[in-house]
Order: structure tokens, then sequence, then C-alpha cells
């Protein structure tokens, strides 16, 4: 990682566009920019701000006030382990453990191949097949320790 | 709408629009007579959140190449349903119309059950489902207990529809409610037929919803009409699941409120983390504006009434009124003291009424069957239904939907089938991060909205998550305000300060750390924050830690006295032992410790070595005799 990434300012317009320049849509835009890049590029803040007609410090407040936009980097597979109650009492901390050993990085951090992003969500609402993970956006229920390592070792393989 | 979302799900087939009451009743007849079940049998594979975790998607294909391979692609349909509620035994499969049931369907077992359900008429033994408790199996889904004691007046057309299909939702009654409320009431009527239901918000806060529309009505200005689907409490699930698998449920009853309230813009507020619930929510929109349910002079009425959608961004703090219109507006979500209320100026300073998604679900119920029949179920000051997401430590882990004043030992032993493994119960988490853990003396309570409150829990939005013998009440109270402190907006001392600081005392005591007179200092810190925060995240916030000290003080006790840990869940306060009355020497956990930390003979007394063990208790799980104590 590290390396500066290309923005087509095309798309970012474009996705802007779709919602009408509407303010009131920031966090959205910024979701759907997310979809694109898995994190919202810095330099795009001045540009949104001018685009909604709003100051650069109210983007910056609603980017980092919501959990699932990130300012920085993430890697291709964000890995976020369920850590809401009912994930809780059946060992979520444990899948947590098993991860962070795997993948050699803490939560919040990303590995050095860019690959994987290792982060804790509160509750994705599949609670009764606890302890649960989603990759991107799927979804992983009734692990545990190794068929926790088995899911990724899969993204690894697709990802090599 | 944005372009984009219409753009990523693809293009939704165009239908006609209805002009009057008259069009919408020909639509349902049509319906109705034209046979959507023209084919010998329908399978309702769900495809809910929960199912869709544990593969619903390679059975889903598996059994469309099955059917064709076998020529009956003519003959069977097979319908993609929301949330079927019993999530623990995903995928779940239902064949009608013999309702044969079928529960953790794999794309192996297929080929079986299109040879026996589908061409015959057998259900498939080994793949039937076994009731835990009898150890009996049961073929169908209406004997299955978990199913039958409950009353599904909400959730119930979840199994049956598809809900991209805005037909099945018409086919089964659909909109006849809005048909109702538009052409034979008033506004007024319909907000005193809501009132007398005595429906009361399901998003936990128990507002009579009469009332609250009532109040905002009488407020001038541009009136909203809002969805509260930001559903943040961890552990619930039931708003998620009835967007999923019946969003136009949600939809009618919002149009209805719109009616009676006198609104002409609608929005739903619903979390980024639930994509599917957004995907169906989308659709189902878009459909209800092509047949002119939703849009202007709705069925000719003369009601002009649209919907959006605002995807929220993980925040807890979201779900209260205030802070969800923040977050509406585009700002970060963060609540304002409520001398004016929102129903008087919330969204854009206008006069908004918002409700949680299951108030919304319920209210074509209540019009379409009369408040008398609504009122008539529940208790004295909660009327009708509730549905709960039962979860932990539970056989039967899914959403069920009873009648409120249901207690809670007929919840979770009747209808959850007890606590698994032959552990013991020892207590149950109502009401979310705002709630309380209730312990079993107390199982005979009747859950509603003002029973709970009396020992020191709430009901909440529904979530109930069973804790057993080896979940550490220390442990749970700091896992809460963990999750309250990375909540907390930040704004007001008490929540900011005052969590962190009980999260530091819990931490410590988990840790070991804990000193005499920490109790004391927890309940002091928690009575500041009840009393001086602004919102009510920071009121409730130290709930859980209060309730588990009233109820589970000696466990606080063992921590910081005996430095242990019973339940075998702080790592610092426990470690694991064999038995050596007990180990047969089998050498499982030898064979699954990961650190290669037991060692021992075939039929000889096992050894554990503290120096390298983890205690990542894979050993205490797989043990089959009991033999892997926690010291």
């Amino acid at each position: 990682m590290g390396k500066a990434i290309e923005i087509d300012w095309n798309i970012i317009e474009n996705v802007i566009k779709q919602y009408s320049e509407n303010r009131e849509a920031l966090l959205m835009i910024m979701q759907d920019i997310s979809d694109i890049y898995n994190f919202v590029p810095p330099e795009v803040v001045p540009f949104l701000a001018k685009k909604l007609g709003i100051r650069e410090s109210q983007v910056y407040s609603v980017a980092t006030f919501y959990k699932t936009i990130s300012l920085k980097p993430r890697g291709k597979y964000i890995v976020n382990v369920c850590t809401g109650t009912a994930c809780h009492v059946r060992g979520a901390e444990k899948i947590m453990d098993a991860l962070k050993q795997n993948l050699m990085i803490e939560e919040g951090q990303t590995t050095d191949d860019g690959i994987f992003s290792l982060a804790a969500v509160r509750c994705v609402g599949c609670c009764a097949s606890g302890p649960v993970i989603t990759v991107n956006h799927d979804t992983h229920g009734g692990l545990d320790r190794s068929k926790v390592l088995d899911v990724i070792e899969g993204y690894k393989k697709s990802a090599s | 709408m944005p372009l984009s979302e219409a753009g990523r799900w693809g293009e939704i087939n165009t239908m006609a629009r209805l002009a009057n009451k008259d069009a919408l009743q020909k639509l349902r007849k049509s319906l109705q007579v034209v046979d959507r079940h023209k084919k010998d049998k329908l399978i309702s594979l769900c495809g809910g959140s929960g199912c869709g975790a544990y593969g619903t998607a390679k059975v889903h294909q598996a059994l469309v190449a099955e059917l064709k391979k076998q020529g009956l692609q003519e003959k069977v349909e097979i319908k993609r349903t929301g949330c079927h509620g019993f999530c623990e035994k995903g995928p779940i499969m239902v064949i009608y119309p013999q309702g044969a049931f079928y529960p953790q369907v794999k794309e192996e077992h297929v080929q079986e059950i299109v040879e026996k359900t589908i061409k015959g008429n057998e259900v498939v033994d080994s793949l039937a489902f076994k009731d835990p408790s009898t150890k009996k199996k049961i073929y169908f889904e209406k004997d299955i207990p978990f199913y039958r004691l409950q009353q599904r007046i909400i959730f119930g057309n979840n199994g049956l529809i598809d809900p991209t299909s805005i037909e099945d939702y018409i086919t089964v009654g659909g909109y006849s409610a809005l048909e109702k409320a538009l052409f034979e009431m008033k506004p007024k009527d319909v907000i005193s037929e809501i009132k007398k239901s005595g429906l009361r918000g399901r998003g936990g806060g128990g507002f009579p919803t009469g009332i609250k529309w009532e109040t905002c009505r009488r407020h001038e200005g541009e009136r909203y009409v809002i969805c509260n689907a930001d559903e943040g409490d961890p552990g619930a699930y039931m708003d998620r699941s009835l967007l999923e698998g019946n969003p136009h449920s949600v939809i009618e009853g919002m149009i209805i409120g719109a009616l009676a309230i006198g609104s002409k813009e609608g929005y739903v507020y619903v979390r980024h983390e639930y994509p599917l619930a957004v995907k169906n929510l989308f659709t189902a929109i878009q459909k209800a504006e092509e047949l002119g349910l939703l849009g202007q002079n709705i069925l000719g009425s003369g009601l002009d009434f649209r919907i959006h959608i605002s995807r929220g961004g993980g925040a807890f703090v979201c779900g209260e009124s205030t802070a969800l219109m923040a977050s509406l507006e585009g700002k970060p979500g963060r609540p304002r003291a409520k001398y004016v209320h929102t129903v008087e100026k919330g969204f854009r300073d206008g006069p908004s009424n918002l409700n949680n998604v299951e108030t919304w679900a319920n209210v074509p119920v209540i019009i379409n069957r009369g408040a008398e029949w609504y009122a008539s179920i529940g208790t004295e000051r909660s009327k009708g239904t509730k549905i709960f997401s039962l979860v932990g430590k539970v056989v039967n882990t899914g959403l069920v939907e009873v009648p409120m004043g249901t207690s809670l030992r007929t919840i979770i032993y009747d209808i959850g089938g007890g606590i698994p493994k032959k552990k013991k119960f020892k207590a149950v988490q109502t009401g979310g991060p705002s709630g309380g853990c209730i312990p079993e003396r107390y199982l005979d309570l009747g859950v509603d909205f003002d029973e709970l409150t009396k020992v020191g829990s709430i009901m909440g939005s529904g979530g109930m998550i069973v804790m057993d013998q080896d979940t550490c009440m220390v442990d749970v109270a700091r896992y809460f305000l963990d999750f309250l402190k990375d909540e907390s907006c930040g704004q007001c001392n008490p929540c900011r300060e005052g969590i962190k600081q009980m999260l530091d005392i819990l931490t410590d005591i988990c840790q070991g750390k804990g000193k005499e007179g920490d109790i004391e200092l927890l309940e002091e810190l928690g009575a500041m924050i009840q009393k001086f925060s602004l919102c009510g995240l920071g009121t409730s916030a130290p709930n859980p830690v209060l309730t588990t000290i009233i109820y589970f003080r000696d466990e606080y006790e063992a921590h910081i006295r005996d430095k242990k840990c019973p339940a075998g869940v702080c790592k610092a306060l426990f470690h694991y032992e064999i038995d050596k009355d007990k180990c047969t020497g089998c050498q499982l956990c030898a064979k699954k410790c990961p650190q290669e930390a037991i060692t021992g003979e075939k039929k000889k007394t096992h050894v554990l070595d503290q120096a390298k063990c983890i205690k990542c208790g894979i050993c205490y799980e797989s043990c089959k005799f009991d033999a892997v104590v926690v010291r």
C-alpha cells in the first residue's frame, strides 16, 4: 500500500450527480465512493465540499463520525468480525484472536500486501448464526476457530 | 431515488398503473384466480440473511439444476422468500402443499429431496427435523414447537411471499388496508382506530402510536413520515428480517400513516450494514410507484406520497429520534435536547413522525382486522404481538413472534428449547445496551413494556440474549460499556467521560486488578450518568452494569476478592485443569490443542502444561466427559 491511487474524477462526479448534488446525501455519496475504492480518498473531500456547497470541515465531520467511512486505504477484502452481543457470548473474541494471529495484524489494520483489512462491527443482524464475519458483502456464519481460518484461506487463494 | 441504486440492482419489469381501487381489486382477484400455484409444488427457500450466511445461494442453484435435470421445472415453483425465523436451522426449505420441512439443507441433499418429496410425497426421514428435546423426527412445519407456539400476525407472511414481488403481497391481501383507509375512512378515523388498538412504539420507547400521529398532525408545516430501520441494538434483527422479507407491509403502513398525519414525503432510514434490506426495499418502492400505490394521486384518491431511502452509516446513537433526523439531513448524528419534540420540529424543522419498522408493519393489520380484535391480544397496557430475537445460548435461536405478556420461560424453554449441551441457564439480557440482565428467579415474568422495567431491564426493541453458566456477567457488563463508549457521540460529559471511567474500572476488574470499593464506585457513577446525560443512550447506558451488580454481585466479588472468574471467561482470572477422575484418556483434547499443551498416553490421564496454554477453550468445548474444568 502507501502509493497514491488514481482517482477517476468522472466517476466521482457521476456519483454526486446521481444524488442530484443534494447535500443531505453526503453520507450515501461517500458510501458509494467507498464501494469503488474501499475507502474515501481524502483528495475527494475538497471536491465534495465544492460540489455540494458545504465546508470541508462539514465533510470531515460526517466522514469521521460514521463507522462505514474510512479515510485511510483498506484492503481488497474488508473482514468485519461481528461483535454484537449474540456473537460475543458465542465466542466472537476467539474468532478475532484467530484472525489477528493468522493475518498478523491488529484490529483496524491492513496487511502489508493490501489484501485484508480487519475490523470489528457491531451486529450485522445475523444473530442466530453467530459467530459471524462479513467479508466485503458476503456473510459467513456458524464459525469457530478452524472454520474461520478455512474461510480466510479461500479468500487468500482467490486473491493470489 | 438515485440512479446508481437502480443500475446496481438491475432492470425491473414495468406494470400498468392502477387508476383506482377497482383496478387494485381486479388485479388482486386476477392474481388469486390466475393461479399462481398452477404448478404442482411450491418450494419455499429461505433467502434471509441468516440462512444466506449458511449458504442458501448454493442450495438454490443445485435445486434449479436438479429440477431441470429431472424435467420438473415447469411443474415446480421455487420461491426465494424472506426470513422464516428459525435461523439456527438454516438454510430452511419448506415444500408445499404438504408443508414438508427441511432444516440445514445442503447441496448434496437436493437430489434426494427432489426424488422423494417433489416426485413422490414422502419426507426424507434422515433429513427431517429432529426435535432436540424429544429426539423425535418432525416432518411438517406446523408441528414444530418453535412455530406452533407462536402467533405470527406480523411475521407470518414472510415464508409465503417473494419479497421482490408486489404481486405476491397483493395476492395475500396486501394493500387492502390502504384501500380501506383511503376510501372508507377519514384521517381522524385512522388515528382513532390506531389509538383504540393500543399500539405502542416497537422500537423500545413504547410511546402510544396513535397519540404521536395525532400530535404530529396538529402541528403546521411540511410534515414528514419516517421509518426507523437503524436497528442498532446488537442482538436484535427483527427489523432487518421484516424489511428483507416483507417490505411492502412497512410501505403500506407508512402510506396509511401519511394519510392520517397529512404528509407528502416519507423516509426510511436504514443501516448500510443491511444490504439485502436496502435492496428489497428499493425494489418494493419502485414497484409500488409503478402501480400507483406510491407517488401522485394514489389509487385516484388525491393522496400524494413518496418514500425515499436514506442509508445510515453504522452509528448506534442514530436510532435516537433527533440524531436520526440530523443524520437524514446529511450531518453527523448527534442528538439534541428535546425541549421541542420532533413531532413539532424535526427533520428540516418540519413536524416529523418517526416510527420503527415493526410498528409500521402493525398498521395494515390493525386497519384490516380492526382495533378491537387487535386490542384483544396482549396485556392490559401492551397490545398485540411482539417479535423477539431469541439468540445466544439457546437451542432454537431465531425470530419469535408471541402475544405481549408471554413469559420469558415460555419463550426460552418451550419455544427456544432451553439451553444447549445440558448447561445451566444464568441470565437473559433484554433490551440491548439500554436493557439489563434478568436472572432465573424472574423467568415467569410476562414480557411487555411495563413488566420488565420492574426488575431493572426493559423489553426494548425485542433483543433477547440468553446466557448460560459459561457467560461471565462482569465481562458482559464490560462488553456493553465498551460498545457504548465507542457509540457515545461525545457531546455531553456524563456519557462521554462517565462511561469511559466505568469501563476502565470494569476492565481492571476483569484483569484481576479490581479493588475494594469498585462496586460502590460503579454504582455511584452509574447513577450520575443516568441522571445527567442528554439523550436516551446516555441515561440508559449504566443499566447493564447496575442490573448485573444487583443480581450477580457474587461474581463481581469473586473477581475482586478471590481474583477468580467463575465462568472461565476473563483470561487473567482462571485456568483450565484436567480432572484426573473424569479423564478417560481419549486423546481428543490433545489432538485438538493448537499449542500442543496437552499430553498423555491413550487411556491414561492427560496433563495440561499451563505454561503453553493460551486458554482458547478448545479442549473445554471438545471434552465429552467434562474432564476439562475451569479453576
